[in-house]
């Protein structure tokens, strides 16, 4: 087994204001998968091509938000490795009894630098991705909205930044695939624990724990649109898009959950290997770098957080 | 049916429908800059102060208006539907955004 630690975002879990239009919104719209509710009213998503019980865990609240993202790791001992390790480097851990999240093993909490709630688990129930695993057909009949692949990674704007970077590198063992810089400060980093464009992404910023967006993966450009035509359909407030990343290359579009937390689908970004060179944009191109075609930052995208 | 909003700020007065929140209304005006955030009740950039009318409310979030705000007639545009003709300052964000 080549990939081993921290192997994947495991789910997200999001503060709603109204579960009802929430879920109409996750599950009509962009298309996840109910699989579980519990006694604190918190709906359990998943999106069709993950084998793990749920991706992404609604909590109603009167706030708007991220309570916490929780990556899996590939086995006990790394939990208790990375629990050692985040100690060592002098963050505080706590351990959240299995069950908590119902068919979730037992989770190491803890506050990285830049405000947000972190957590890593080994365990969680698999339900399967619908297809059988002897002969599988290539994608199930009957999904529906934007059809998303899997929850893919999300984008955190958070102060303390260059110990939250050094956190997430040398603690966590995240490797940074790409950057913008601003002479010597760096103003974001993406750092994937994988061979992804990026499992995470941060933003220098003065404010702390402030989340901009979740994102979905999508099959193709093709999804990309088709998304924006249900987002225009279903009156979902848009944001920008579909157009293509610098960063990442991805190919993608923003708009807002009921809460008025942001979404991102995407399809077709980079990848990397342990050997790959970090990519760097430069600040005077920042619009390039995040707005590929227009080259022109579009003020909500910088400015706004749930 | 349609009612009249009147900026204080600037004594602008747009129309806005009463199934259409108050920030929708204001992003018709065409103003360059008003920060069209997350349309939702989660991002606080739409902060407006009523000083006059009757409306109805969408949840917003805690973190941006408190309770005590909300009732005092601190709300998020974006939440709220006018059911009378409404007279409104502008905090924060759109402050900037409406006085330039
Ligand atoms: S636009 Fe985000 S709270 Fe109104
Ligand atoms: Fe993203």
């Amino acid at each position: 087994m080549a990939m081993t630690g921290i192997l994947r975002p495991g789910h997200i879990q999001l503060r709603v204001l109204d579960m009802d239009e929430s879920l109409n919104h996750y599950c009509n719209n962009v298309g996840l998968i109910e699989t579980d509710r519990d006694e604190q009213g918190r709906v359990y998503l998943k999106c069709w091509d993950e084998q793990d019980k749920f991706s992404v865990v609604l909590e109603p609240s009167d706030r708007s938000g991220m309570d916490h993202v929780a990556y899996k790791v590939a086995t006990e001992q790394d939990l208790w490795h990375y629990e050692s390790k985040i100690k060592k480097f002098g963050i505080d851990t706590k351990r959240v009894p299995a069950g908590e999240l119902k068919g979730c093993g037992e989770r190491v909490r803890f506050v990285v630098p830049a405000g947000h709630t972190f957590e890593l688990f080994a365990e969680k129930e698999q339900v399967g991705n619908g297809l059988s695993t002897t002969n599988p057909a290539p994608w199930p009949r009957g999904l529906k909205g934007m059809e998303p692949i899997r929850f893919d990674h999300c984008l955190l704007y958070g102060n303390n930044f260059d110990e939250n970077f050094k956190f997430f590198t040398e603690a966590l063992d995240f490797q940074l695939t790409e950057q913008i810089v601003d002479g010597e400060l760096q103003l974001a980093a993406f750092l994937t624990c994988s061979t992804k464009a990026h499992d995470v992404a941060f933003i220098r910023s003065e404010k702390s724990a402030q989340l901009h967006h979740a994102s979905f993966l999508l099959g193709s450009w093709e999804g990309v649109l088709k998304a924006g035509d249900i987002i225009s359909m279903e009156d979902i407030p848009l944001e920008t898009g579909p157009t293509r990343h610098g960063l990442t290359r991805g190919q993608t579009i923003y708009f807002f959950d009921p809460s008025g937390n942001r979404n991102e689908v995407f399809a077709e970004d980079s990848y990397v290997y342990p050997d790959s060179p970090v990519l760097t944009w430069t600040a005077d191109n920042i619009g390039q770098a995040i707005f590929y075609h227009s080259r022109t930052l579009v003020e909500s995208f910088m400015g706004v957080t749930s | 049916m349609s009612f009249q909003i009147t900026i204080l700020d600037t004594n602008e007065v747009y129309s806005c429908k009463e199934t259409q929140h108050l920030l929708s209304g204001m992003m018709q005006l065409g103003k360059k800059g008003i920060p069209v955030g997350c349309r939702s009740g989660g991002c606080g950039v739409c902060k407006v102060k009523i000083h006059q009318g009757a409306y109805a409310t969408k949840k917003m979030s805690r973190d941006h208006v408190s309770q005590d705000e909300e009732n005092s007639g601190t709300v998020l545009a974006c939440r709220v539907f006018p059911q009378t003709n409404i007279s409104l300052s502008v905090i924060g964000h759109l402050h900037k955004a409406v006085m330039r």
